[in-house]
């Protein structure tokens, strides 16, 4: 990808914000934060959750107004007091969560806001136009009338592109765009950020994959606990330093295990079948197994039958065919319930932990009990002793670095680390023989995705198997001691680590059998 | 020719029951469109039918009871509408609590005002809206088929009744082609987006809730000046209710509000005139029955007959800015 970057010595950059600071309640989410940000580039900025990335753009979008500090658009000040106000100054805005109204047409949410009159045909026609007009620059390619709910994925950030676009933004901030995105769609979207920075656009991509940063931007700036870190050139950075920075310390991306020392077979999945609810065939007839001292790796593309086969073994659904042995016995008939299965020692940290893995009203210490309820240890009898379940979360908390430690926080308010962290540390402190682990790391910060992979090896080395479901190739490659692929509700391949790459196991993840070469 | 004069006369009656069902029903239709539930219907019309009857009965005018009736109905709206929209309130219990206060209301008041038992003292002459007959009405009364359609069922309604017409078709047009439609449209499904765009939530929210007032006003004077010569205590006996049953009827869509309150008030009219009928193998049917036949409709056609309805997605929902 060519590399524009420009000094534009004599021009204005395009954003300057200087000692933006802002307070909410206790929290300092932005500490006399600097950031130039030259016209004409893709400028990333990285940092984990929590770090002020959000609070900082919501300022400059005019969710909020700072404290203190001042902003300069092309080096004229400007006071951003609404999104309307954003807007007016060549601001747009890409929002992780689309804002988009799913029942009206891509027409009228590119019209909302900017209808041209109170009656909306004139002006409608004039954004027909608009948009044929995008079309050709920059082959955003749309059609006017699909509904937006109807629409794939992609297609929706395309409208919210163009909704800032034919604003008249030249300034673009994306918020996580890649979040919902394939990597096919994820690569064109960079295309198009790149082919905007040429023609004269500035764009902001805020994330947290670093691999991201390093592929499109000009120049990174690293947020952390409210401060503005580093602005780098990304040419001269290295997803390491960055994940240093970051963090402030030194973090391995890079996942150290011994080999693994494999012990007896735990489970047996043979001749797995599984209907969904619509009576449509998710898992078809796999058969694979799972020894005591290892880590088995079920990549694919999400949908691909993996959260129903997860499902199963936790005994959420049942199978429509087949057996699940634990050391020999049928799971099927022993302990049909996810109840009677964790009895069995079979513990679950769902991939979806908001929906299936934590109650977000509960307090932490609560959530830390969830399945666990009726242990000796936290109550007699039908009574729960809240003293012996805080000092039991007190305990975990500290083990496992959980922040805030608060046990009676309520778990919502801890960011997507910190809840993921509960989960875990419920279900691995109640020796599990066998852990089916879904999506451990998903919305989670660089630190807690090093703490939380040293501890699955650590369980491991003593002795739990682990099934590991996860759509991130990087985990399922550094973690696994073996992976099979699903695709289309079957076993596509069986690899080791050691004997396959990214592309062998991209091909097989796409149903490609043959062995890449 | 007796069928089909009877065929007219329950046509006609179910025309004039019709009318407050689709003020209500619009004013549902504006509020969820919006994103604001409005259970409160039935209150904002009691009050409006109160506010109006006294004051058409003070003044001897009906245009100025409808003008106390709409402002009535809109302190009401702007209650619910402050604590649904400004506190953020839980809007179901909000428009409860408007029912409640409605009810209790205009019967206190009534009783103190009047001592009639709540009742207002009856009205005549240009203190109600009188049936408008139209040109040539009773000349071609007697003309077989066309005669009685126009002189029974376009003429001889209040003007009240074909403000209810142009209601729809301005709410229709508004909605679907006007700057403040689409907004409408908009903020009832995700008011973030709207909010984003650069176009105030609260606002837009409040209008909807002011329009549902106003609507309600024309409904509760319907009642009042209209229909009935005189308020009566909880005259509008769950036509708020009906109406929103209605609204989910019509999938909050204006045009197919008006013909679901038609349905609605036809059901009403059919339940009048069958009341004393006697029919072969079974005898008198107990009023009771009848009049429970539109509710019982009602229940039948919201338990399954219309496919799926899906509200405006952020309707009951306070907006709450930031994330």
């Amino acid at each position: 990808m060519p590399r524009l970057t420009h000094t534009m010595a004599g021009h204005a950059p395009a954003i300057t914000l200087s000692d933006i600071d802002k307070r909410f309640g206790e929290v300092r989410a932005n500490k006399n934060v600097n950031l130039t940000v030259a016209s004409c580039s893709v400028h990333g900025i990285v940092g984990e959750n929590g770090a002020g990335k959000s609070t900082l753009m919501s300022i400059l979008y005019g969710f909020y107004e700072a404290d203190r500090g001042t902003i300069h658009i092309h080096g004229r000040e400007v006071r951003i007091r609404s999104p309307k106000e954003a807007i007016a100054v060549g601001i747009g805005m890409v929002h992780q969560h689309f804002m988009l109204v799913e029942p009206l047409s891509v027409i009228d949410n590119v019209m909302l806001g900017a209808e041209g009159g109170a009656l909306i045909a004139k002006g409608e026609a004039q954004m027909r136009a608009a948009l044929a007009k995008l079309a050709e620059v920059y082959g955003l390619v749309i059609d006017p009338d699909a509904i937006v709910g109807d629409l794939p994925v992609g297609l929706q950030q395309r409208v919210e592109i163009l909704k800032a676009l034919v604003r008249g933004a030249d300034i673009l901030i994306l918020d996580e765009p890649t979040a919902v995105l394939t990597p096919d769609e994820a690569e064109q979207l960079f295309v198009l950020l790149r082919t905007l920075a040429a023609q004269g656009k500035t764009v902001i991509l805020i994330t947290h994959k670093l691999n991201e940063i390093m592929a499109v931007t000009d120049h990174v700036s690293v947020m952390r606990r409210g401060e503005m870190v580093a602005t780098l050139e990304t040419a001269k950075t290295s997803p390491a330093q960055l994940a240093d920075q970051m963090v402030g310390r030194h973090v391995l991306l890079d996942v150290t295990k011994g080999p693994a020392k494999l012990g007896p077979l735990r489970l047996s999945v043979e001749h797995l079948v599984i209907r969904d609810a619509h009576a449509s065939l998710r898992v078809k007839d796999i058969s694979f197994q799972l020894r005591a001292g290892e880590i088995l790796g079920l990549a694919g593309v999400a949908g691909n039958g993996q959260s129903e086969v997860l499902e199963a073994l936790a005994g959420i659904i049942t199978p429509t065919l087949g057996r699940i042995m634990l050391d020999g016995q049928d799971l099927l008939t022993l302990a049909p319930t996810p109840a009677e299965r964790r009895e069995q020692g079979v513990l679950h940290i769902p991939e979806d932990r908001q929906r299936m893995g934590l109650v977000p009203a509960f307090s932490a210490a609560e959530s830390m009990i969830l399945g666990f309820q009726s242990d000796d240890a936290f109550g007699t009898g039908p009574l729960l002793s809240t003293a012996a379940i805080k000092a039991h979360t007190a305990r975990e908390m500290d083990l496992y670095d959980i922040r805030p430690r608060d046990a009676s926080l309520k778990t919502a308010k801890f960011s997507g680390g910190n809840q993921q962290k509960i989960v875990l540390a419920r279900e691995i402190e109640h020796y599990p023989k066998v852990l089916l682990v879904g999506q451990p790391t998903r919305g989670v910060d660089v630190g807690a995705i090093e703490f939380i992979h040293k501890r699955l090896i650590a369980l491991r080395d003593a002795g739990v198997a682990i099934l590991l479901v996860s759509v991130e190739l990087d985990e399922i490659m550094s973690l696994s001691d073996r992976i099979i692929v699903m695709c289309g509700g079957v076993i596509t391949g069986e690899r080791t680590p050691e004997t396959t790459n990214d592309r062998d196991l991209g091909l097989l993840m796409a149903g490609v059998t043959e062995r890449a070469a | 020719m007796e069928i089909y004069a009877t065929l007219i006369a329950i046509l006609e009656s179910g025309l004039r029951l019709c009318v407050p069902l689709v003020y209500a029903c619009l004013a549902g239709l504006w509020s969820e469109r919006s994103g604001v539930v409005d259970i409160g219907l039935e209150g904002k019309m009691l009050v409006a039918a109160f506010a109006s009857a006294a004051a058409a009965g003070a003044t001897n005018s009906a245009l100025i009871g409808l003008g106390a009736g709409i402002i009535a109905s809109i302190g009401f709206a702007l209650i619910h509408g402050f604590a649904a929209i400004s506190q953020r309130g839980n809007q179901i219990v909000s428009g409860v609590a408007i029912n409640m206060l409605a009810a209790g209301l205009t019967a206190l008041v009534g009783n103190a005002w009047y001592a009639q038992g709540g009742r207002t003292p009856p009205l005549e002459g240009d203190a109600r809206f009188q049936p408008l007959i139209w040109p040539g009405a009773d000349a071609i009364d007697h003309i077989p088929i066309i005669g009685p359609i126009y002189a029974h069922l376009i003429s001889g309604h209040s003007a009240l009744a074909y403000c209810a017409l142009v209601a729809t078709i301005a709410s229709a047009f508004v909605l679907r082609r006007t700057r403040f439609g689409l907004r409408i449209r908009a903020v009832g499904e995700n008011p973030a987006a709207v909010d984003t765009a650069g176009v105030s939530v609260t606002r837009l929210r409040y209008s909807a809730v002011i329009i549902a007032g106003i609507l309600c006003g024309f409904a509760g004077s319907y009642l009042a000046l209209g229909q009935a010569a005189g308020f009566l205590t909880n005259m509008t006996a769950g036509k708020g209710f009906i109406a929103l049953a209605a609204l989910i009827f019509a999938k909050w869509r204006a045009w197919p509000a008006m013909w679901a309150c038609f349905l609605f008030g036809l059901l009403d009219a059919i339940a009048i005139r069958l009341q004393g009928v006697i029919v072969p193998a079974i005898g008198q049917i107990p009023v009771q029955a009848i009049q429970a036949l539109p509710y019982l409709m009602t229940v039948i056609l919201l338990a399954g007959f219309i496919g799926k309805a899906i509200p405006p997605k952020a309707s009951g929902l306070p907006y709450i800015k930031g994330r």
